[in-house]
């Protein structure tokens, strides 16, 4: 995984919950440009732990002066974007991964329409500036709670083709108006909480959408659990992951090497094979299909656990 | 570094050489003395000065001779060169991509200068001076794809990725071995290599697809590939093998040495930033086995190669008709002496 360190430029608060970082490259000069819905991975060193928690880029993918990030702090998460908004400084130094698209644009489609479900607007900013720089039709659905818990608003251009449902000025997103009677060749891409994903495929799939016209992006961290116990059959270890750890942290913890890229159960990098398993693995990626999931012969560390009395590992 | 470039011929009189320096450096593709499929990927890295790998877009004293026969199939056959219309932001990534490398590890022969998006580009050798719009194909004399690749040695495949796999969606194909981007156009990764014997069933494709999904930009990769070609034969085409198919059977024990040529195929991958597409340039390199025989290494190694090729590779390679010829031409430079690891000559 290439890494650089990048310099913190600027700190923008967006709303009560959301900030905005924006890095550049300490000595000046530019960082490579990247596709809309690309991800960086942010390592961050929090005392003995190296965290690492993945961003999608929400500055114009075409400008290769800085790279930005928003991160909502999640109280009840891990730590990582506590850490980013309470030990981060503008001037600080971080290292920043190279970026990586698991949610590109479909460009075959005729037409994009996006849905954003609250902090989901992030990767759909830079994939507007793309859309608009190469002047292809879209349009723009971005719901949120209240104005306030809106971050994405200051950042959306005043285009017609750009839409709020705030839902307690009483301006819902209805779904199947977005999507009934969109032109051949349309596509959709969802990204938010899985319940807006869920309704959205529902609805398009009620609508007659071919499935391949559908793209969805959930923002998927490690979820906490109990501790569990793995033993690692080719480094010959036994580790312990703990209550707010994931799997993958625990094993770079004890330096047992797996490759990784998305850290949210996306790309399918750090797929391991598990060669004994008493008890049941909770899998909370999207990469295996549900019959790999129910085999209960392969694990993605990034996010998922295990309950049980022994769970061995080929790492 | 001053280059010569050959004045020479790929086709009918096939007047193609290799100069010392140039079997010297010929990128030899068996680390071993036997071979068989592997997922033989490894980081594209600058390798040592004078070798193929020396710069990321290797420019050698074939290239006008190679942009030249290029022009010839297109001529004949202008699909050839095809990119689905989705793809054009891919060509753009492509043209940026070739034209920073070689502006970068050609100072001489290639200059690029940029003001915002409206960029200069002269490629020296052939005489091109060139003022246009980035991301504005009405500035090009043809789409971006086409463009650079009308300037770049190799064949080149832009591939789109999407839906968990990648699609062969573009591409400048006029010095394959026998495959054809006609008829594999909108093809996803399985669906052309379909045709390849027993590394279905070895899982080498599902596990080169899980790896290309996840190539990062700034980090390409390269493989060797290889096969055997009679007559440096540049447009071994599907479509045009009545004219190449029939030379296979010009062979002679006398001639064996000088118009079997040993292919192999320079193949790097690239992720391209704008359009996430993954390049695919297949840069072929031909050596007649008599200048191969001039490294002793590779003369014992390739005799051993091929005389112990499983037979369904040799044909599915396409030489499994010359094949006795070929073993016992290079069996008289295999003296059973070891041979060290690795593809260089021993120095």
């Amino acid at each position: 995984m290439t890494a650089r360190l990048l310099r913190v430029a600027k700190i923008t608060p967006l709303s009560p919950l959301v900030t905005r970082f924006r890095f550049e490259c300490p000595e000046g000069g530019t960082l490579p440009l990247f596709s809309g819905g690309a991800h960086v991975v942010v390592e961050m060193p929090d005392g003995g732990l190296l965290r690492r928690n993945a961003y999608s880029l929400i500055s114009d993918p075409m400008d290769g002066s800085g790279y930005e990030i928003a991160v909502r702090r999640e109280d009840a998460g891990r730590g990582g974007s506590r850490f980013m908004h309470s030990r981060v400084a503008e001037g600080d130094t971080l290292r920043i991964g190279a970026p990586v698209n698991l949610f590109s644009l479909d460009l075959r489609a005729r037409k994009h329409v996006l849905i954003a479900g609250g902090i989901g607007i992030t990767p759909f900013l830079a994939q507007l500036r793309q859309l608009i720089r190469l002047q292809l039709p879209f349009e723009l659905h971005y719901a949120a709670r209240s104005r306030a818990e809106a971050a994405g608003l200051a950042l959306l251009p005043d285009l017609p083709q750009v839409h709020a449902h705030i839902s307690d000025e009483g301006n819902r997103m209805d779904l199947g108006a977005i999507l009934a009677g969109q032109p051949l060749g349309t596509h959709v891409y969802t990204c938010g909480p899985e319940g807006l994903i869920d309704a959205v495929a529902e609805t398009a799939t009620r609508l007659g959408w071919p499935r391949g016209a559908l793209h969805s992006e959930a923002f998927l961290s490690p979820p906490p659990g109990a501790a569990f116990q793995v033993r690692l059959a080719r480094s010959g270890k036994t580790i312990t992951v703990a209550p707010h750890q994931s799997l993958l942290e625990a094993l770079e913890e004890a330096q047992v090497d797996a490759p990784w890229l998305c850290r949210g159960g996306a790309c399918g990098q750090c797929e391991t094979v598990v060669l004994s398993c008493k008890g049941r693995i909770e899998h909370h990626d999207h990469f295996l299909t549900d019959a790999e999931k129910a085999s209960q012969t392969r694990i993605m560390p990034c996010v998922s656990r295990f309950q049980g009395e022994d769970l061995t590992l080929d790492r | 570094m001053t280059i010569r470039f050959n004045d020479e011929t790929f086709r009918d009189d096939y007047t193609f050489h290799n100069s010392p320096e140039a079997v010297r450096r010929f990128p030899f593709p068996f680390d071993h003395d036997s071979y068989m499929y592997s997922v033989n990927i490894e980081p594209h890295r600058r390798g040592q000065a004078g070798s193929v790998f020396q710069h990321r877009f290797d420019v050698d004293e074939h290239y006008i001779a190679e942009m030249r026969d290029r022009e010839i199939t297109l001529k004949d056959d202008p699909l050839r060169c095809q990119s689905l219309p989705h793809m054009e932001l891919a060509g753009w990534d492509f043209l940026e991509l070739v034209m920073t490398c070689k502006a970068e590890d050609y100072p001489d022969l290639f200059s690029l200068t940029r003001d915002g998006d409206r960029w200069h580009w002269i490629n020296r050798p052939l005489g091109i001076d060139q003022r246009f719009t980035f991301l504005d194909a009405t500035t090009l004399p043809c789409g971006p794809m086409e463009y650079i690749t009308r300037q770049t040695q190799g064949d080149h495949a832009l591939l789109d990725q999407r839906e968990g796999n990648l699609w062969m969606d573009a591409g400048m194909i006029t010095s394959q071995a026998d495959w054809s981007l006609d008829f594999d156009i909108g093809m996803n990764f399985f669906e052309w290599h379909a045709p390849v014997p027993k590394a279905a069933e070895m899982g080498v494709f599902q596990r080169a697809l899980k790896f290309l999904l996840n190539l990062q930009q700034g980090a390409p990769v390269r493989r060797l590939n290889w096969t055997m070609t009679v007559n440096p034969r540049l447009d071994t085409s599907p479509e045009n093998y009545h004219k190449w198919g029939p030379e296979k059977r010009t062979l002679t024990p006398e001639t064996v040495g000088a118009k079997q040529y040993l292919r192999v195929e320079l193949q790097t991958l690239w992720r391209l930033p704008r359009s996430n597409a993954v390049a695919f340039p297949i840069r072929c390199y031909l050596c007649a086995l008599e200048d191969i025989v001039t490294v002793p290494k590779w003369g014992r190694r390739l005799h051993r190669v091929l005389r112990d090729l499983p037979e369904e590779l040799a044909t599915y390679k396409g030489f499994s008709v010359n094949r006795p010829m070929i073993v016992d031409y290079l069996s008289k430079f295999d003296d059973g002496a070891p041979t060290s690891p690795g593809i260089f000559p021993d120095p």
